[in-house]
């Protein structure tokens, strides 16, 4: 297909080429790029490394805040009869780690890489839109603090994270807590289907010349398939809390006997839940995928093997939610056939595990921090994928479900599979991010202290879960037989919330006085690391061209004739300009012209919180305002620019 | 992978109309929303199953003014399409009458189906079937105004000369959502007004 059809030779122009050496370009791309600065700039930057840093500080404050919560319950759980927490404020405790955990880190912690990163990769100067990815970060941080506004002032969410009606229906929950959490989450919805939205058309347009979808990094691949996954799971969520709203606040009958269906709840809340539990972890294998061979010192084996499977384990993840409800009295036929699925899913899901696997046997492993993160995590997803094929089976299921044995499990994955590779990423990027290295004695200490806390505080749940310990509960009598379990893993706990803190401290410490990193500290094989560290604004002075899997482990490798340019390619410094690329091939066929800094995502953000609360309070009058704000910022936004099109005309001419 | 990367030959700045990375994430919109619609759909067809016909109201649906306003509705998609027609061809007039003609059907059809709300012997509250049919339409209604406030737009800017035949993405934008708006009219028109006369 020709994009050129119909077009006069105003609207187009040979993008022209330069060559690093002849002269540095920077200057006047400097020029082109920089925001404002001040206040003003920082609330109105559209620079995706900003908006990415943003999104994982954003994130690790969450974690940070969830991991007190669990703390304190497991101080409460630490020993028998204990008593610190009164059963309403454990609820709310328990509530609100959940939620934090998954919904407000577990996410945006990867989105916020893939926002650092995805342009990098790519050879791209920005995502495709810019302004749609500071918007998200904005009602995402918007979300964040809208859901501990009630928890703050005693009013927090206190169903449990996956909400389950009749009780968080207002007869039984009269406060207002949960419809924090509906509109919260509605928030939060919104500021994930933007992000995926972006990624998605960032994935289809604007890779670098030559890079064929062949040629991406797994991660991409990982986020690309979580995005997709995003866009058509995330309604169902949104939708299942506005009909819980509906039915607290206007007296419908969504979920209740009367015509409505308590287990539609289950339903709607699963259908998305399930894709979302792989949304949240494939990234993060992408990023194992990428960045352990970097340590292996050859390339991952395996990688269509292991893109495919990616894609394959997310479209069989919407099969799979009733898993979640084996224990709700469903037909024989859909236990089989869930529990089929469920079982099958494992197929596609290993084959990273083989990947990984066979790359560390045939490679040559250099044993950083980052590495010892990576490997590690190869052991924690076995450990979280075993138990949760053996919940595949109904019958275990029945005997298993809610106890600690689904707490053990969902733990290992979501920490196995989300924190062991982000940390392991942190380590890895740190250096692009800030232009020093972390320290790696401190990070060797990082590690151990984390994986033996971890697996101290965690493993011993799979057998109390065994034992017949149920969850959520606020303490338990003594006993029972759990009491010196418990015990070993409320020390565990602790000792990996003190890896954590090691994390933090090595990262306060690095930024001043980490070991300058230079471009490629890794030798490593992908674009992001031809950029200067930290990498200008701009990105790329020229856009590199792509001629194969890995652009800078050309030389070594020689797996074909053709070679990259990393240091000659387009230059398009008419305006904030990058290359727009066919979807398949990656073969340059438009000039995109991407958006400066702007206020209108922030105010979008604004008023869609307004909304938010004036509907939670039934302050309908904050709410129109709300609602005026969001009405002003689109315009804003989507304002077509006369002077704009002149520009370019004038250039086209010139 | 094709051998060689053509790199010299002239690339189009103007994101015209449907190469523009803005209609791809009109397209990521509509999967999105039609997703959302699925569900609503989905909520409605299971608690049908849980319940029988019990759940269905003894007074079959009224054609009195869904079946005009879905032919409004469905007409407006390609009036729509004529004024985009005419926006390529630089025929400032066709663009105008297409867009605004399309953005006033859109709002018939709101005051046509607020008609058929009033005329509702069951409320949001009075029963479940209610619940449902006043959530899934009303969906339905914010999209339709969204959609007219978005055709509105696009045809006062067309008055104002910022498209031309190289550069309406935006125009493109509005009348891709407004195609998807009328396709899921079709769609929740046959569950809530022809499915209950097959059953």
């Amino acid at each position: 297909m020709t994009m050129t059809r119909g077009l006069g030779w105003e609207d187009a122009r040979i993008p022209e080429q330069a060559r690093l050496a002849d002269g540095h370009p920077g200057a006047r791309l400097d020029a082109i790029w920089e925001g404002e600065a001040g206040v003003r700039g920082w609330f109105s930057t559209v620079d995706h490394k900003v908006i990415g840093i943003r999104y994982i500080v954003t994130a690790f404050v969450f974690l940070v805040l969830g991991g007190l919560e669990a703390l304190v319950m497991r101080v409460q759980l630490a020993g028998p009869d204990r008593h610190l927490l009164t059963p309403e404020a454990y609820n709310q405790l328990f509530t609100m780690h959940g939620l934090t955990m998954i919904f407000l880190y577990a996410s945006p912690v990867l989105t916020g890489f893939s926002n650092y990163l995805w342009p990098l990769l790519l050879g791209s100067r920005d995502m495709a839109f810019p302004r749609l990815n500071a918007f998200s970060y904005w009602v995402y941080i918007a979300s964040g603090l809208f859901l501990y506004s009630g928890f703050v002032v005693g009013h927090g969410p206190n169903d449990g994270w996956f909400n389950y009606v009749p009780f968080a229906q207002r007869a039984y929950s009269p406060g207002v807590n949960i419809d924090i959490y509906a509109l919260g989450l509605i928030l939060l919805g919104i500021s994930t289907t933007a992000g995926a939205a972006n990624f998605v058309v960032t994935f289809l347009r604007t890779r670098a010349p030559g890079m064929s979808i062949n040629r991406v990094p797994i991660m991409v691949w990982g986020t690309l398939t979580a995005s997709v996954a995003n866009l058509l799971a995330v309604p169902s969520v949104s939708l299942a809390f506005f009909l819980l709203w509906l039915d607290r606040q206007f007296g419908t009958h969504f979920y209740d006997g009367s015509g409505g269906q308590p287990l539609l709840w289950q339903h709607l809340f699963w259908l998305f839940g399930h894709p979302w539990v792989y949304a949240i972890v494939l990234p993060a294998m992408g990023m194992v995928s990428d960045a352990l061979p970097v340590f292996c010192r050859r390339p991952l084996v395996g990688y269509t093997a292991v893109a495919l499977g990616t894609v394959g384990t997310m479209a069989l993840g919407f099969g799979v939610w009733v898993h979640h409800m084996f224990a709700t009295g469903i037909p024989n036929l859909g236990l089989a056939l869930f529990s089929g699925a469920s079982l099958v899913i494992t197929i596609p899901s290993a084959v990273a595990v083989f990947a990984w696997t066979a790359t560390l046997w045939t490679g040559r492993p250099v044993v950083t921090t980052a590495f010892l993160f990576f490997a590690s995590m190869i052991i924690l997803f076995v450990i979280g994928g075993v138990s949760g094929v053996m919940t595949a089976s109904a019958a275990v299921d029945w005997q298993l479900t809610d106890t600690y044995f689904v707490v053990a499990h969902i733990h290992y994955v979501l920490i196995g599979i989300n924190v062991f590779p982000v940390v392991g990423a942190i380590y890895y990027w740190f250096p692009k991010m800030t232009g020093r290295l972390l320290d790696e004695r401190l990070g060797q200490w990082n590690f151990w202290v984390m994986f033996v806390g971890f697996n101290a505080g965690f493993l011993p749940m799979h057998t109390l879960g065994l034992l017949g310990m149920p969850r959520r509960i606020y303490a338990y009598p003594a006993g029972m037989g759990w009491d010196t379990q418990n015990l070993i893993v409320s020390l565990g706990s602790g000792m990996f919330a003190v890896g954590v803190l090691l994390l933090l401290v090595n990262v306060v410490v690095s930024l001043r006085r980490g070991r300058v990193a230079g471009a490629d500290p890794w030798g490593a094989p992908t674009l992001e690391w031809s950029t200067p560290s930290p990498p200008p604004v701009y990105n790329f002075a020229v856009i590199p061209i792509v001629a194969s899997r890995h652009p800078l482990w050309e030389d070594a490798l020689d797996e074909s004739d053709g070679r990259s340019r990393l240091t000659d390619g387009l230059l398009l410094d008419h305006g904030r300009e990058t290359i727009g690329t066919s979807p398949l091939d990656g073969e340059p066929d438009l000039i995109l012209e991407l958006p400066g800094d702007s206020l209108a995502p922030v105010t979008l953000s604004g008023g869609m919180a307004l909304l938010g609360i004036g509907a939670t309070y039934r302050l309908w009058w904050l709410a129109a305002i709300g609602a005026g704000t969001i009405v002003v910022a689109l315009a804003d936004w989507y304002w077509p620019r006369r002077s704009h099109i002149g520009a370019d005309m004038a250039i086209a001419h010139a | 992978m094709p051998d060689t990367l053509v790199l010299d030959r002239p690339l189009p700045i103007a994101e015209a109309r449907y190469n523009s990375t803005a209609w791809l994430g009109v397209l990521c919109l509509i999967a999105t929303e039609g997703s959302l619609f699925a569900y609503l759909l989905f909520s409605y067809a299971y608690a049908v199953a849980q319940h029988g016909a019990d759940f269905l109201p003894t007074l079959r649906p009224s054609f009195a003014y869904s079946l005009p306003g879905s032919v409004v509705l469905v007409s407006s998609s390609f009036v729509a399409m004529w004024g985009e027609r005419g926006i390529r061809a630089d025929r400032r007039g066709q663009a105008l009458v297409g867009l605004g003609g399309a953005a006033a059907m859109g709002a018939l059809f709101v005051v046509l189906e607020l008609l058929e709300w009033r005329s509702e012997s069951f409320t949001l509250s009075s029963r479940a079937y209610g619940s449902f049919f006043f959530t899934i339409t009303g969906f339905h209604m914010a999209h339709v105004v969204v959609g007219v406030a978005c055709l509105t737009a696009v045809t006062a800017w067309s008055a104002l000369g910022y498209f031309g035949p190289r550069r309406h993405a935006h125009v493109a934008n509005a009348v891709t959502y407004w195609h998807f708006v009328d396709v899921v009219w079709v769609f929740v028109f046959t569950a809530f007004y022809l499915a209950p006369y097959i059953a």
